[in-house]
């Protein structure tokens, strides 16, 4: 019952994925981390079949490594999300990579964007995304709360009624939640959260 | 669900006098949830040739990248355009090349010859060409949208009367089919110049 969800703010995007790492009934790890920085300035956020999903995101990191040592600047978000969907594109026919992903960059020209990948290969870029089981319910929590050019601030409020929704709606929810963001001073964690306590209280009020 | 339908899409495409129109509707969705309002579904090859792609999203977007590939080579080769039928035998070969594991989408190629005379044709999922005088559609759609084109349709439209009439049968028959819809685009198409403009519809 994994989610992935990401959202553009005021200069930055935000993602965020769970941190549960199940196998059929057993949850082996919550601590597990499912958004990898690609590089200075791009988040991948990779959900899906466990193995080919660190692979994967290893593979495309790798990849786009390369292209900066041979090229001696990195790539644009959008050429990143485009290399990353005709690789998901090849394979789907071969040996498909059963991973969905969002991606998210910060650009010196264009500023900040969010891609939606699914493991079909269909690319679209969105100002809000959510994939997983949890997309069924963050993305009504965010059709209703989410506004253009929100701060940090109110962004991370607007994560918080995600979070929650899901924690209080979805059975077996995840225990936590890993949070980065990607803006002009680079891809970075922002921070680890659990499940809200009920004590927290509902953060919709 | 039917794998041309995992997306939704609703295209059409017109002849009206000296000039074509080509719309789509505008939604991404997977199954019954909507991912996004402003899905590409056509797309320039030269000033005056529009191919439109219905069906799933992965191969409307490979099929784009293949065809663009295919006619800048071209370019590069003949120093010119692609007459529209060139185009449309090219999408057919590149179709029927994956016969037995084909690309899940249909187009429709819009273009003007150069005697500036409007070319429409659809093929089928896997390169059948099939040339038409009037109107061509294709997508989840297509029922209504043959229903709405044939009556709402008639032969040597100005400009601004086909986009009129081809804004109207998009409209309408996405109304009718869940999966499609969202807003639409349209570009009419005159030797001289484009306009392009969206519609906005019912959003659900």
């Amino acid at each position: 019952m994994e989610c992935l969800f990401g959202f553009e703010g005021n200069g930055f995007v935000v993602v965020v994925a769970d941190t549960s790492a199940n196998q059929s009934i057993v949850v082996q790890k919550t601590t597990e981390d499912k958004i990898t920085c690609l590089d200075s300035h791009k988040l991948l956020g990779c959900i899906g079949e466990s193995g080919d999903r660190v692979q994967f995101s290893n593979f495309i990191q790798k990849n786009l490594n390369l292209y900066q040592f041979r090229n001696g600047i990195p790539l644009t978000t959008l050429a990143a999300a485009s290399f990353t969907r005709c690789e998901l594109a090849t394979a789907l026919r071969k040996a498909p990579y059963q991973v969905n992903i969002m991606m998210a960059g910060f650009d010196k020209r264009t500023g900040p964007s969010l891609y939606y990948l699914d493991y079909i290969a269909t690319l679209q870029k969105l100002e809000k995304g959510a994939l997983g089981f949890g997309a069924y319910f963050i993305l009504s929590i965010m059709d209703k709360y989410y506004k253009k050019n929100m701060n940090l601030e109110q962004a991370l409020q607007l994560v918080d009624k995600c979070i929650w929704e899901v924690g209080t709606r979805m059975v077996a929810s995840p225990a936590g939640y890993i949070i980065k963001i990607v803006d002009k001073d680079g891809a970075r964690l922002l921070e680890r959260r659990g499940r809200p306590a009920e004590e927290h209280g509902d953060p919709m009020e | 669900m039917s794998i041309t339908s995992y997306n939704g899409s609703a295209l059409i495409a017109m002849v009206g006098k000296d000039c074509f129109a080509i719309a789509s509707d505008r939604r991404l969705g997977v199954n019954f949830q909507t991912i996004a309002c402003d899905f590409q579904r056509i797309f320039k090859i030269h000033d005056t040739l529009y191919i439109g792609l219905s069906g799933l999203a992965t191969d409307v977007q490979t099929m784009h990248q293949r065809l663009q590939f295919r006619h800048k080579l071209y370019q590069l080769r003949e120093e010119r355009n692609m007459r529209p039928e060139t185009f449309a035998s090219l999408v057919s070969a590149i179709l029927y090349e994956k016969r037995f594991g084909p690309y899940f989408c249909e187009p429709i190629i819009a273009g003007l010859n150069e005697d500036g005379t409007p070319f429409i044709c659809t093929t089928d999922l896997i390169g059948a060409k099939q040339l038409s005088k009037d109107f061509v559609v294709s997508g989840t759609a297509s029922e209504s949208l043959y229903g709405a084109c044939e009556s709402m349709y008639k032969p040597d439209l100005g400009p601004d009367e086909l986009f009129e009439v081809i804004s109207q049968a998009l409209l309408s028959s996405v109304d009718r089919d869940c999966i499609s819809g969202w807003g639409g685009i349209v570009h009419v198409v005159t030797p001289g110049q484009v306009v392009t403009k969206t519609l906005k519809g019912r959003m659900d």
